[in-house]
Order: C-alpha cells, then sequence, then structure tokens
C-alpha cells in the first residue's frame, strides 16, 4: 500500500504521547513517533532507549511517553540491552512460554543519541548487530553530546563550534570530520541499514522505518535529528533545516538492502553547502571574512562523499 | 539418591546452571570463570537446556544483557572473574537498583594491574556496596549448592535482588574434587517457576523500566532496595531448611568450626577456610582451643549474628584476600570490627592479616603461625599493630 501521510496520522495510533518534555524544535520526538508509527497494528514492541536527551524527557518516574513496554539502563549499551530482551522473546517462544496469535508479533527497537551510538556505544552496537539480534537500532543523530551540554562527538561536523571544540583565536571549532556511522553499519553486512531524516510528509522516515522494523535480522537506520540548541537555529526552523540537509547532500538519503545501495533521494539541483550552514549559529565563524577557506573545504568533504556514495550504488547495482 | 562425582568448580557451576535451565546465559570469556560458560555452551549446542545462549562482546554487554533479559520476564545468569566484573560494575548497580534478580558465577580473581589471573577477592570486595547478595563458597560442593539455592533466594518477592555466588580462582574452580549432585528433577521442582510481577514482554501489561528517577522519588527506592537487602537474612535461612531437608547439606550466613568452646579463632572466606580446618584440627589435637568462623553470606552482612558468635573469644584474626589499600584495614577485618562495636558489649582483641594477594599460595604453616599470635594475643590481651600481612616476602620487596 502506498504511503498516505493523512492515512497514517488518522489511523495507526501514535505510541510515543504528548506529555513529553524534549525542547520546541528538537528533531527527534517526531522521529521517535513515526518510527513507532511504522509498527503494525496489533504488534507489540519493547523499546531500549540509551542515556541522553530522548530518555531524560520522555520517561521520568512515575510518568512515561512510551505505550509500548521500554527499558533504559545505561548510556553505551542501548543495543546490549536490546539483544538481552529479545534473547529472552526468543527463549520464552522456543519454551511456549510466550503464545502469540497468528500474524501477531513482537519487536525490538533500540534508540540512541549519536553520542551514545557513535561513540560510547559502538562497542555493544556492533556486537548486538554482528550476532544478528532481531531488531533495529535506530540513531537519532543530533552531531553532539546535547543532554550534557553541546560536547562534540565523533558524528559532530568539521569545524562546528560546540562547549569541547569552542570556535576560539587559534583553532576555529572541532578539526576533525564526522565519522560515518552508516557505512560501519553497512560493514556489519547487515540485511537493512539506511539513511533517513523527516522530511515535509515523513515518507522517507516511514517506509525506512517499516522496512527495518520488519527485516528479520538486525536491522540499523541513521537518523538526522537537528537540535536548536546545539545547532542553534530558530525553533520553527526545524523542517527548513532537515530539508537544507538533503538538498545539499550533507545527508543524503539511501538506503542498503543486502549490500545493494539505493539513493532515496538525489536532488535536481544540489545546494552550495553554505545553504545548509549559515542558518546555524554553530558555523556562524565560518562566514567571516578570511575564513572562506572553510566552508570550501567543507565543500569538498561533502562532494567527496557524495561521490562516493554514487560510486557505491553504481557499482553494487551493476 | 543423590549422584557421586568428581568435578572441579567450575564444571559444578555448570552442571548446576544446567539443572537450572534457565532462559538466557550471556556471558564473557575471562580465566578463570571461562569454562563456565564454554561447558555451557555445549548443553546448548546439545540441546540439553531451553537457554538462548548470547555470546556477548564484553562483560558489560553480558550484564547488559542479563538486564535486558530479566527485566523482560527471564531467568538470565552469568559467570565471570576480576576485571570483568569490574567492567561489569556500572551494569551491577543498576541490576539491583531495577531489583532484577539476576545469578552471576564469581570465580575469584585479582583485578588488575598489573596484571594477574589468579586468586584473591579483590573483584568480589570491589562490588559489596553495588546491592547484591554475595555468597561464598569453601570448595566445589559450596558453589554448587550455593548455585541451586540463589534463586529461590533471589527471587523471593520480599528480596528481589540479584545475587552473585563467589569461589576461589583455580584453587576452587579448576581442582576436582568429590561432590554430591543432586538430581535433575528434584533441583527442578527445588528452583521452581520464575513469575515476575511486572515484565516487559507482558503483553497485557506494558511496561517502563529504569526511568529517570529524581530527587522526589529516588531516596525511597534506594530505602526500598536496602530493606529487600535486609529481608533477605530471613529468606537465606528459610531456603537452606528446604536445602537441608532435601539434601541433609546444612546452610547458614556462616559455618562456625569449633568455635563454641574456642578461645581463639580466625574468620575467613573460601577455600582458605578448608586450610584453616585443617590447623584447628591439629591445635585441637595438642589440646588448644582454637576455632574458626567461615562467612558464607558477606551481603547482606549479619552483623549481630557474627558480633554473637564471636562475643566469648579472648582474640579474633580476620583474614583478608584482599588489600582496601587504605591506612585502615581491609574490607572483611572492618566489617567484622564494625560488627562487634555496634552489636557486642565486649571488647575483644581483633587484628587482620591481609595475606594470598594474586594468588599468593596460603599454607597450614601460615595459618598455624596466625594462631600463635592469637595465644599471644589472648594471653596480653593486647594487640601492637592490627594491620599485618603474611605471606608476604620481608619488607614487602
Amino acid at each position: 500500500m502506498a504511503y498516505n501521510l493523512k492515512e497514517v496520522m488518522a489511523n495507526k495510533p501514535s505510541r510515543f504521547t504528548a506529555g513529553h518534555r524534549m525542547c520546541a524544535g528538537c528533531g527527534a520526538p517526531p522521529v521517535a513517533r513515526m518510527i513507532m508509527r511504522a509498527l503494525h497494528e496489533g504488534d507489540h514492541a519493547v523499546v531500549s532507549n540509551a542515556t541522553g536527551c530522548m530518555e531524560v524527557s520522555t520517561c521520568i518516574y512515575p510518568y512515561t511517553a512510551w505505550t509500548d513496554s521500554y527499558i533504559h539502563t545505561a548510556f553505551e549499551c542501548a543495543a546490549a540491552t536490546c539483544s538481552g530482551v529479545e534473547a529472552a522473546y526468543k527463549s520464552f517462544v522456543k519454551q511456549g512460554k510466550l503464545i502469540e496469535k497468528d500474524g501477531e508479533k513482537t519487536k525490538f527497537i533500540s534508540f540512541g543519541g549519536d553520542g551514545g551510538t557513535y561513540d560510547i556505544g559502538i562497542q555493544a552496537l556492533s556486537g548486538a548487530m554482528e550476532r544478528g539480534h532481531d531488531m533495529t537500532y535506530v540513531c537519532y543523530d543530533n552531531g553532539a553530546y546535547m543532554n550534557t551540554g553541546i560536547q562534540r562527538s565523533s558524528a559532530t561536523p568539521k569545524f562546528a563550534d560546540t562547549t569541547t571544540s569552542p570556535a576560539g583565536k587559534v583553532i576555529p571549532g572541532k578539526m576533525q570530520s564526522r565519522k560515518d556511522l552508516t557505512q560501519i553499519m553497512v560493514s556489519h553486512h547487515l540485511p537493512y541499514v539506511a539513511q533517513t531524516i523527516a522530511l515535509a510528509n515523513f515518507k522517507d522516515l516511514y517506509e525506512k522505518a517499516e522496512k527495518a522494523i520488519y527485516t528479520e535480522g538486525a536491522t540499523f537506520l541513521n537518523v538526522l535529528a537537528p537540535c536548536p540548541r546545539g545547532w542553534g537555529y530558530p525553533t520553527e526552523d526545524l523542517m527548513k533545516i532537515n530539508k537544507l540537509a538533503v538538498d545539499t547532500c550533507y545527508w543524503p538519503l539511501y538506503e542498503v538492502i543486502d549490500g545493494v545501495y539505493h539513493i532515496t533521494f538525489k536532488p535536481a539541483k544540489k545546494l552550495p553547502i553554505e545553504e545548509f550552514l549559515r542558518p546555524q549559529k554553530r558555523f556562524k565563524h565560518m562566514f567571516k571574512p578570511g575564513n572562506e577557506w572553510m566552508i570550501e573545504e567543507f565543500q569538498k568533504e561533502v562532494d567527496k562523499r557524495w561521490q562516493e556514495l554514487l560510486d557505491l550504488e553504481a557499482i553494487t547495482n551493476k | 539418591m543423590s549422584i557421586r562425582e568428581r568435578l572441579s568448580g567450575n564444571e559444578a557451576s555448570a552442571i548446576a546452571m544446567r539443572q537450572i535451565n534457565p532462559d538466557v546465559v550471556a556471558a564473557f570469556p575471562i580465566t578463570p570463570s571461562t569454562e563456565i560458560p564454554q561447558y555451557f555452551s555445549t548443553f546448548v549446542s546439545n540441546g540439553q537446556v531451553d537457554t538462548e545462549f548470547v555470546a556477548v562482546e564484553s562483560e558489560h554487554s553480558a550484564m547488559s544483557a542479563c538486564i535486558g533479559a530479566e527485566a523482560a520476564g527471564a531467568r538470565a545468569m552469568t559467570a565471570t572473574s576480576a576485571n570483568g566484573l569490574s567492567f561489569m560494575w556500572e551494569m551491577l548497580y543498576i541490576a539491583s537498583g531495577s531489583r532484577l534478580p539476576i545469578v552471576l558465577s564469581l570465580v575469584n580473581r585479582a583485578v588488575s594491574g598489573p596484571l594477574n589471573i589468579h586468586n584473591d577477592h579483590s573483584d568480589a570486595m570491589g562490588v559489596r556496596d553495588a546491592g547484591w547478595i554475595m555468597l561464598f563458597s569453601e570448595n566445589n560442593q559450596e558453589a554448587y549448592d550455593n548455585l541451586i539455592m540463589a534463586h529461590q533466594i533471589a527471587e523471593n518477592k520480599d528480596v528481589m535482588l540479584p545475587l552473585m555466588v563467589c569461589q576461589d580462582g583455580f584453587i576452587t574452580s579448576h581442582s576436582i574434587e568429590n561432590i554430591e549432585l543432586i538430581e535433575d528433577d528434584k533441583v527442578k521442582d527445588f528452583v521452581g517457576k520464575y513469575q515476575p510481577e511486572h515484565y516487559l514482554l507482558n503483553h497485557a501489561e506494558p511496561v517502563a523500566m529504569g526511568p529517570m528517577d529524581l530527587q522526589a522519588y529516588l531516596f525511597e527506592h534506594k530505602y526500598q532496595q536496602a530493606e529487600a537487602m535486609r529481608n533477605a537474612k530471613k529468606v537465606i535461612l528459610d531456603v537452606a531448611d528446604r536445602f537441608e531437608k532435601m539434601t541433609g547439606r546444612k546452610y547458614s550466613f556462616f559455618e562456625e568450626y569449633k568455635l563454641d568452646d574456642a578461645e581463639i579463632a580466625i574468620v575467613c572466606m573460601n577455600s582458605t577456610a578448608g586450610t584453616s580446618k585443617a590447623v584447628v584440627d591439629e591445635l585441637r589435637s595438642n589440646g588448644i582451643k582454637a576455632g574458626l568462623l567461615k562467612i558464607r553470606v558477606y551481603r547482606p552482612f549479619p552483623v549481630e549474628e557474627v558480633a554473637k558468635a564471636l562475643s566469648h573469644l579472648k582474640a579474633v584474626a580476620v583474614l583478608d584476600k584482599d588489600d582496601s589499600v587504605n591506612a585502615a584495614g581491609a574490607p572483611l577485618f572492618t566489617d567484622i570490627t564494625s560488627a562487634m562495636y555496634a552489636c557486642s558489649n565486649v571488647h575483644i582483641p581483633i587484628v587482620n592479616y591481609i595475606y594470598g594477594i594474586g594468588g599468593r599460595d596460603t599454607t597450614t604453616k601460615e595459618i598455624s603461625r596466625v594462631y600463635e599470635d592469637l595465644q599471644e594475643i589472648a594471653k596480653t590481651g593486647k594487640v601492637e599493630n592490627p594491620f599485618r600481612y603474611f605471606g608476604l616476602r620481608k619488607g614487602g620487596k
């Protein structure tokens, strides 16, 4: 059935309720809500959440924003925790301790920010993915440790001004390029890996979430989720920022199914990277006279990674 | 009829796990506990258990996966040693704070650094405040028996705390000794089924676990956890009673070996108790009233009972296979002295010996010397230096 936003919103209940305490203009809650909506009606889910903004704002005792079972343990082990829940499920089904109706399914979904995924949680993530647990790991990537107050992570883009990579008189922000976690996950030879974002009608996000959740085995979604505090954009501009990330090819949308790359959106006109950088305060210093080289270098890196992706698509579809 | 066997501590522990048949085992290899998941994997491979075995990529993930599984409603078990337990440290607190009765087999080994794979108790002592019930085992039989009793203690509604069973690395884990095993069906009945009140895979009642727990609630939740640890004392004795009815083997908080009429005594844990018993017998045959108190239940620490058991003595030596490196006495010593101060009206001279660090051999000769020291202390009633070592080269060089 073709995706229709109105139908999805009207007919599928939200499994991530209003009343959570995430910031206005944060990219993460619409992502979580839409991914949970991609679950089929009647199916159950257990969510495992890494410590981070999402966890501390959606499950404050004695409240929870999650209508499905939910577990948080620590920062670096959402994937390992989820793998234990999934192992318990398998054991129960094998022993007849959990009997499900015909067609009824239980799905396992982990959510972690880039800090909990690219950095401190990468070992547990890699382990769980390699072991092939039937689970989906979702990284909502806002490009820094936002929960603790905007510290650089390995997902932080080059030159970004963060509290541990401040743009100073000598060092102009973070001096390293970002890690490409999606590629690392592809190298695990998983049945489904995708990079996505919340665009206007959520089609790309919803469809990839559904595929990830309902593909048997370990699957991975990397979702860019802007942070108004860390990135420095007006809260109402979230969807604009998302669109610019995609139109400049800073955040390409693609999926890798059994090793075959499919770029799911190719902008008719690839916008220059300034369009994405300019509205964000974290890149403000790059626009000072004399710093043109920073923008040029940033553009080169974006172009290089985009071309690599085009090449990978061409090679794997031969 | 029980089954007579000859097994190492690791083999005995793996067999106990097979008989318990947990839903999930998540483990990572580390000397000297590696054999436990290794033997257990063959039970899984051969279809002798219903367990999902999760061969995790680290001990941190082993405990995380056990937490996930236990929270999901499963019985989850693991085994580790030394640095493996240290790596789990963060998750040990989350397991107990989340009130998940996970059972862990700890094969005691020195924590790095420098690296050493042999036995002491620094691993267990590093987690003594993590909110886990801690049982110590003199030999393979006790390691096995403690594991069989573990779930009935940990899963009791008034307890709901994780539990670790300790045994000495190599000395117990790798030595083959006689053992009496219980029949599979008897263990199955004894261990029973785990039926948690709330669990993640209860589709009729989704539940959120591990919330952000702030100033308004955490204190009460921690108090409830402390209450559970206090409640565990009665449950441990109840389970020991049931176990005795099944096997004839008697367990309590500690074992008193010729302590009733003793004038001097050693307090120690795990395999050193076996060595000390031989010395006590020798001294007794020479008319010296020596005794031994072997701690089995280290957490909850049976303060009143320990104080009562020791208060008739003239001198006590507490042997610690760990050094707190605090210039103030090792863990068991401070626990014992604090129990004596809080729960006894008599002042008894007590001396601390740190010994056996990093697998240094502990001999009957050395234990005899401790009793000689105690005789001297009993005579004078004075302890010149309460912080001592034995088995250490002269000057520590």
